[in-house]
C-alpha cells in the first residue's frame, strides 16, 4: 500500500494528524506520476517545483498549529481550461499553447484557500469539444484500463489522473457530459453540479449556458468533500446561485429507504450496449434491495437533447471563441496581407478540425434568416425538456440512467463518424440542457473488463440526494475499489 | 430641390458618466495613458465573466423617464458578434429585441422669431451597451495599436423615429437631448471627446409620396456643425443623384467635416450579419415599479421648468431664458454670477453675447472656459461703477476669456481705467476744438456728423478710455459757447 492509493479524505486526515508530511505525500504522488504518466499522457503541464514550494509553506503553517483547510496538503489536478494564475492554461489548443493567465479562476482560489496543492494541468479535447480527448492538439491521453482505448472526454486527462492514482482528485468541466462520461470510461466518480452551484469565473467558456465545473474523485465521500469546497455564490459570476451553502458530507449515509428512483424505460430501450444494459439493470436491483422504491418515468423529449445541444452549444461557442483572433494573445499566423487575412489565417491554423466544425455550425444557426428555425427553436425544445424533468421529479427523488451507452472505444474508432461519437453523450446531454446535477459512479465492467458507469440525476440544487444515493450504491457494490493494472 | 422632402432619424450614442465601466470595476476616466484603465474582464481575457454595473441601468432609466419612455419591467442583454481589433471579445454586449426603454418622445423648438415652431420627435428606444476600444495608427512605424481604456465604457443608444425633416430640426433635437442628459448628470456630453455622438439615417422622397426612399447611414458625427453640414450635403447628394436618373444605395457612410464631404464606407451587401443572441453570461434585467418610481422622484429640475422660473424670477425675456437654460452648466454659471452681482439682464447679455461667441469660435464647452462667475460678476460691477466703459469692458472680457485673469488685474496692468476726470477731459476737448476748425464750422452749420468726428478724435487720443458721457457733455458745452 502506497500513500497514493489512499482516498482524498484519508490522506487529508493523515496530513492533518501529522501521521505523514505533505512532502511524503508529494513524493508518493510524483513517484506514481513518473511511473504512469509516460504510459497514459494525462498531463499537459506538471507543476512539480511549485507544488513542493507550496508544500513547504503549508507544512510550516501546519507545524505552527494553524488549520490549513479541509484539503490541506492534498495534491489535485486541474483541467487545462480552468485559469491558473501564472500557470499555462492551453485548452489543449494550438491557439492558447503558450497562454499564461494573470488571474485564478474562483474554484482555484477556493481550492487554494482549502489548502489543496495543484500538481498540474490535464489534457482534454480542444476547448472541451469532444468525447474522447482525441481532439487535443497537445497529446493523446490513454485509458489506464486499456492503453489502446480512449479515456472519454472532454475531461479525459482529469479522469485518468484520478483513475491512475496520480492525483487524489481532479477538476473537470461538463458541458454535455465531459465529466461524467470519462468518469464512466475510467471507473471513477464524476460529479456535474447544478448549473449555478459552482462559479464559472475563470473557466474558459465553451458553451456558457451549459458549462459547469465539477470534481473527479475515487469515491463518493471525496466527491462530497470537493463539492463542499468549490460550491457557493460568486459575485463575479452573475449566473451563480445566491443560495445557502450546504455541507454535503452530512449526506454520506447508507440509507435510501423511502427514496423514489425513476427509471426512464423508453429512453434506454435502444442503442445501449448489452453489457451496459446488464449493469444498469443490476444497479436498479441494488437500489431496490437497499430499500428504494423504483418508479417508471417518461422522458419523452430527452431524445431531442442531442439535437438541441448541438445548436445551443455551437451557437454559444461560435461567439465565445471569437476572441481568439490573433490580435492580443495566443496564436497568430506568421504571414498575412491585411487584417482580414490575419484573422483568417490565425483561426484556420490555430484551431483544430472539431473546433472549426463547431464554430461554423454555430455561426450558421445564428445567421440572419436561420435564427428562428434553429436557435430559437432549440431554446423552445430546451424549455420542453426542462418541463419534462420537472414533471418526472414530481414522481421521484432521482433518476437512474447509464452514463454512456457504451464503454471506452479504441482510438480513431469513432473519429470517422462524428455522429456515433456524439451519441456517446445521449444520456449525459439532457442533464446539461436542463441545468440539473448528475453523478456518474463505477457500476461494473463489460466482458473486456472495461468500466461501466451508472448515472444518477436529481432536481436542481438537490446534490445531497445524489450524494446519498451514490454513497449507498457504492457501499452496496464496491466497484470503485477495483483499480486498473498499470 | 423644393419638390423633395428629407426624412431623418438619429441614433445618438451617449457615454454614461458612471465612475466604473459597465461590466468591471475599471475607471471610465478619459485621457489616461493607453491600456492603463483595463483589466482581464474588459479586455476579454479567456474565462472572465461580466457583472452588470447597476448604475448603468439607473442612468438609462433616468434618460428614459426624461424622454417620456415606457420603462421595461423585463429586458435582457444580447451579444452583437463581429470581428474588429478594438473589440476584444469579438462581440459587443448590447440589447436587441428587449431594450430598457421604449416609445418615448421629445419636444423641440426650431427656428427663431416669427419662424419659430415646436415639434414632437418620437423616440423608438433607448438601450444600454458597451463602447469599444480605440485604434491608434502610428504614422512613423506604420503600425496600428489598440488602446483598450474605452472598452466597456457604458453607453446608451437613443434611437429616434424618422420624424426629423431638416438639418435645423436635427440640430434642435440633438441640442434638446444634450441639455436633458446634462441636466440628468448621466452624460458629460463632451462632443469633442466623443462622449456624445450620433449617426444620421437619411432618405429623400418627392413631396406627397407615401413610401420612404432608400436611406443611408452616416456614422459618428460629433458636433452640431458636422450634423448640420452632413445633412445638407447628404440631402443635396441624394436629390442630385435621383434628378440625374441615378439610384440611392443602402450604405454606411462617413462625413469629413473639414472637407465638407461625405463618402461611402461599405455597401449593404458587405453589411455584417451580427448574429445577435441572448447573452448567456448575464441574467435578464427585472425592474420593480418601486425602483422606477424612486428614480422618477429623484429627477432634477428639467430645462423647460427652469426656463419658466427664469422668466418669473429674473424678469428675463423668453429668448434669454431659453438660451441660458439649454445647458445645465450655462444655467449654473448664470445663477452663480447673478448671485454675486444681482444684475440678471447684464449677466444674460454677457453670456449670450461675448461668451457664446467666443465659445463657438473656439468650439469649447462652458466647463472648459477659463472665465469664472466671480470674475464676470466683478466686470459687471466695474461697468456699473464707471471704472471701465462698456466698450473697454469687451476688451477686458476677451482678455479674461484668454487668460482667466480677474478683470481688476487686467484693467490695472493694461491701464484701462476710464478717464472721468472732467478737468483732464476738458483740456483735451479744448485742444481738439482748436485743431479742427473745419469740423467746428460744420457743427455750427448744423452737420451733426461733425460732433461724432470730434468725439472720435478724443477717444483715439485716450485709446477709448475717456468716459463718453463726459466727453459728449463737455464738447457740446464748448461748441455752444
Amino acid at each position: 500500500m502506497e500513500l497514493y492509493n489512499l482516498t482524498l479524505t484519508e490522506i487529508a486526515k493523515k496530513i492533518k494528524d501529522r501521521e505523514v508530511s505533505i512532502k511524503d505525500v508529494l513524493d508518493s504522488t510524483f513517484k506514481r506520476i513518473d511511473e504512469v504518466e509516460g504510459k497514459v499522457d494525462a498531463f499537459i503541464t506538471i507543476t512539480r517545483e511549485e507544488a513542493y514550494k507550496e508544500a513547504e509553506k503549508l507544512q510550516q503553517r501546519l507545524d505552527s498549529g494553524e488549520d490549513i483547510g479541509v484539503l490541506g496538503g492534498v495534491p489535485i489536478a486541474i483541467k487545462d481550461n480552468i485559469c491558473t494564475n501564472g500557470i499555462k492554461t492551453t485548452c489543449a489548443s494550438k491557439m492558447l499553447e503558450n497562454f499564461v493567465p494573470i488571474y485564478d479562476a474562483t474554484v482555484i482560489t477556493k481550492l487554494k484557500e482549502a489548502g489543496a496543492i495543484i500538481i498540474g494541468k490535464t489534457n482534454m479535447d480542444e476547448f472541451a469539444m469532444g468525447s474522447s480527448t482525441e481532439s487535443s492538439y497537445i497529446k493523446k491521453t490513454k485509458n489506464p484500463w486499456n492503453l489502446e482505448k480512449v479515456p472519454g472526454g472532454s475531461s479525459g486527462g482529469s479522469a485518468v489522473t484520478v483513475s491512475g492514482e496520480m492525483a487524489f482528485a481532479a477538476l473537470g468541466s461538463d458541458t454535455g457530459g465531459s465529466i461524467r462520461q470519462p468518469a464512466s470510461y475510467c471507473s471513477v466518480v464524476g460529479l456535474k453540479p447544478t448549473y449555478g452551484l459552482v462559479s464559472r469565473f475563470g473557466l474558459i467558456a465553451y458553451a456558457s449556458s451549459l458549462d459547469q465545473i465539477g470534481p473527479f474523485t475515487k469515491n463518493v465521500e471525496d466527491a462530497a468533500l470537493m463539492l463542499n469546497v468549490i460550491s457557493g455564490y460568486d459575485k463575479h459570476d452573475t449566473t451563480s446561485a445566491n443560495i445557502e451553502k450546504k455541507d454535503y458530507t452530512k449526506f454520506l449515509v447508507n440509507d435510501i429507504s423511502n427514496m423514489k428512483i425513476g427509471v426512464p424505460h423508453e429512453f434506454v430501450k435502444d442503442g445501449v450496449n448489452e453489457d451496459v444494459k446488464a449493469s444498469y439493470n443490476n444497479a436498479i436491483k441494488t437500489l431496490e434491495n437497499a430499500g428504494a422504491k423504483i418508479v417508471d418515468i417518461d422522458l419523452e423529449y430527452a431524445k431531442y437533447s442531442l439535437a438541441t445541444y448541438y445548436i445551443i452549444a455551437t451557437a454559444e461557442a461560435s461567439s465565445n471563441l471569437g476572441r481568439y483572433d490573433g490580435i492580443r494573445y495566443g496564436f497568430r499566423a506568421e504571414e498575412f496581407n491585411d487584417l482580414e487575412d490575419l484573422y483568417n489565417k490565425s483561426r484556420t491554423e490555430g484551431f483544430g478540425e472539431e473546433v472549426k466544425k463547431r464554430i461554423m455550425l454555430g455561426t450558421y444557426v445564428l445567421s440572419s434568416g436561420y435564427y428562428d428555425a434553429y436557435y430559437k427553436r432549440a431554446q423552445q425544445v430546451r424549455t420542453l425538456i426542462i418541463e419534462n424533468f420537472k414533471k418526472a421529479f414530481e414522481k421521484c427523488d432521482a433518476i437512474i440512467i447509464p452514463t454512456a451507452p457504451n464503454t471506452a472505444f479504441k482510438f480513431g474508432e469513432k473519429t470517422e463518424n462524428p455522429l456515433e461519437m456524439y451519441l456517446e453523450d445521449i444520456y449525459t446531454v439532457p442533464v446539461n440542457i436542463a441545468g440539473l446535477p448528475g453523478i456518474s459512479v463505477p457500476g461494473g465492467f463489460d466482458r473486456d473488463n472495461m468500466p461501466i458507469g451508472i448515472q444518477f440525476i436529481s432536481n436542481s440544487f438537490e446534490e445531497e440526494k445524489l450524494i446519498k444515493i451514490a454513497y449507498t450504491f457504492e457501499k452496496n457494490t464496491n466497484f470503485n475499489v477495483e483499480k486498473p493494472n498499470i | 430641390m423644393k419638390d423633395y422632402e428629407v426624412i431623418i432619424g438619429l441614433e445618438v450614442h451617449a457615454e454614461l458618466s458612471t465612475n466604473t465601466k459597465i461590466y468591471c470595476n475599471c475607471t471610465t476616466e478619459f485621457g489616461a495613458d493607453p491600456n492603463t484603465h483595463c483589466c482581464p474582464i474588459c479586455t476579454g481575457m479567456p474565462g472572465t465573466l461580466p457583472v452588470l454595473n447597476e448604475k448603468v441601468v439607473e442612468y438609462a432609466v433616468k434618460a428614459g423617464l426624461a424622454t417620456n419612455c415606457e420603462i421595461s419591467r423585463f429586458s435582457k442583454q444580447d451579444r452583437k458578434n463581429y470581428f474588429y481589433p478594438d473589440l476584444p471579445k469579438a462581440y459587443q454586449t448590447s440589447q436587441y429585441d428587449l431594450p430598457l426603454c421604449e416609445h418615448g418622445n421629445l419636444e423641440i423648438t426650431v427656428g427663431e422669431n416669427e419662424d419659430k415652431y415646436k415639434k414632437n420627435i418620437g423616440i423608438t428606444r433607448i438601450h444600454i451597451e458597451e463602447d469599444a476600444g480605440k485604434l491608434i495608427h502610428d504614422a512613423y512605424t506604420g503600425d496600428t495599436l489598440v488602446d483598450m481604456n474605452r472598452c466597456a465604457v457604458p453607453l446608451i443608444e437613443i434611437v429616434s423615429e424618422p420624424d426629423i425633416r431638416s438639418a435645423d430640426e436635427a440640430v434642435a433635437y440633438m441640442q434638446t437631448l444634450k441639455s436633458i442628459l446634462e441636466y440628468l448628470e448621466v452624460c458629460d456630453c463632451k462632443m469633442q471627446e466623443g462622449s456624445l455622438r450620433c449617426d444620421v439615417n437619411l432618405s429623400v422622397r418627392k413631396i406627397g409620396e407615401k413610401e420612404f426612399g432608400t436611406r443611408t447611414e452616416t456614422k459618428n458625427l460629433n458636433s452640431f456643425k458636422a450634423i448640420h453640414n452632413c445633412i445638407t450635403f447628404e440631402t443635396n447628394r441624394q436629390i442630385e443623384e435621383l434628378e440625374n436618373g441615378g439610384e440611392i444605395y443602402q450604405e454606411t457612410r462617413r462625413f469629413d467635416d473639414v472637407k465638407g464631404i461625405g463618402y461611402a464606407m461599405r455597401a449593404k451587401e458587405d453589411a455584417h450579419d451580427y448574429r445577435y443572441f441572448p447573452e448567456p453570461d448575464l441574467a435578464p434585467i427585472v425592474l420593480s415599479d418601486e425602483y422606477i418610481n424612486d428614480i422618477k422622484a429623484s429627477l432634477p429640475e428639467m430645462p423647460h421648468i427652469k426656463k419658466e422660473r427664469y422668466i418669473r424670477e429674473y424678469a428675463l425675456p423668453e429668448y434669454d431664458a431659453t438660451q441660458l437654460t439649454t445647458s445645465k452648466y450655462v444655467a449654473k454659471f448664470f445663477e452663480d454670477t447673478n448671485a454675486i452681482c444681482n444684475n440678471p439682464k447684464a449677466v444674460s447679455n454677457w453670456i449670450m453675447g461675448d461668451l457664446f461667441r467666443m465659445m463657438n469660435e473656439r468650439e469649447i464647452e462652458i466647463s472648459e472656459c477659463k472665465i469664472s462667475s466671480e470674475s464676470l460678476a466683478k466686470l459687471i460691477e466695474l461697468i456699473d461703477k464707471g471704472v471701465v466703459s462698456s466698450k473697454i469692458a469687451k476688451q477686458v472680457f476677451e482678455e479674461m476669456f484668454e487668460s482667466g485673469k480677474n478683470p481688476e488685474q487686467i484693467v490695472k496692468e493694461k491701464g484701462l481705467v476710464q478717464i472721468s476726470d472732467e478737468n483732464a477731459i476738458k483740456e483735451m476737448v479744448e485742444r481738439v476744438v482748436l485743431n479742427n476748425p473745419q469740423s467746428v464750422a460744420d457743427f455750427k452749420a448744423g452737420k451733426d456728423r461733425a460732433l461724432g468726428f470730434l468725439v472720435g478724435q478724443i477717444m483715439k487720443e485716450t485709446k477709448g478710455k475717456a468716459n463718453p458721457q463726459i466727453v459728449n457733455k463737455l464738447l457740446i458745452e464748448i461748441l455752444n459757447k
